[in-house]
């Protein structure tokens, strides 16, 4: 059963991958991956994340259930924050772990393509001059990541 | 039943959610997009470009042809961008 959460908090990818394999001796490989805010050249002073609570967890758990039934994973902790995030700070969190490398890093890869097309979370971006430099479009590079696992 | 509004649909529509009743030849979400389209300048913005509109019913996604029968809620919005 995976864990979700969605929060404004940040979180700690290494604290959150130690809790996953905690007391567990038949784990052989964790993945974390952590999506961070970029400046965008400088450019950003923030983003912005809007999200439709309920969906958001219903969605990713209902995603992290599909990794669960395609790998054999041992343990899956995916973390998404919504409010105001600055350039260098943590956005999102997917932690997989598996008795071997293959499943958890393809796992993890799926959760994030899946996650980035299904989670109903949207940026909008403030930028360094102050102006509002509007909602952030989505990636047909996005859909077409997603659409490959089919 | 309740709608509600995301990102740029919520704000060109200026409200996050509304409680409204649509009449009964709306049957799909894209009829309701329709209805909902007449309803005045600020919602003819939000849904000038359908096919730009992502939909859910009762919290998980569907398509346009989906009927809404039974649904509590429907909430548009534009492709998520998170991740």
């Amino acid at each position: 059963m995976a864990q979700v959460r969605i929060q404004r908090e940040d979180f700690d990818a290494a604290e959150e991958a130690r809790a996953l394999i905690a007391g567990r001796r038949d784990i052989g490989a964790v993945v974390t991956f952590t999506g961070l805010c970029r400046d965008e050249a400088g450019s950003l002073n923030a983003l912005e994340l809007e999200h439709y609570p309920g969906m958001a967890e219903d969605e990713i758990a209902r995603v992290a259930a599909e990794a669960e039934a395609r790998w054999p994973l041992m343990g899956v902790t995916a973390i998404h924050r919504f409010g105001k995030i600055a350039p260098g700070e943590n956005i999102v969190l997917v932690v997989t772990a598996s008795a071997h490398r293959a499943a958890a890093f393809e796992a993890a890869e799926f959760l994030m393509d899946f996650l980035k097309t299904r989670a109903p979370f949207w940026k909008k971006e403030h930028r360094v001059d102050g102006s509002e430099g509007g909602w952030v479009e989505a990636k047909a590079g996005d859909d077409k990541a997603a659409e490959r696992w089919w | 039943m309740k709608l509600s509004y995301f990102a740029w649909v919520r704000e060109r529509i200026g409200k996050t959610d509304e409680e409204l009743t649509p009449p009964a030849n709306v049957k799909t979400v894209g009829e309701l997009i329709a209805w909902l389209s007449a309803r005045g300048e600020e919602y003819a913005h939000a849904f000038e470009k359908p096919h730009l509109i992502r939909a859910a019913l009762d919290r998980k996604h569907v398509k346009h042809d989906v009927p809404i029968a039974g649904a509590r809620e429907a909430a548009f919005f534009p492709p998520m961008t998170g991740g």
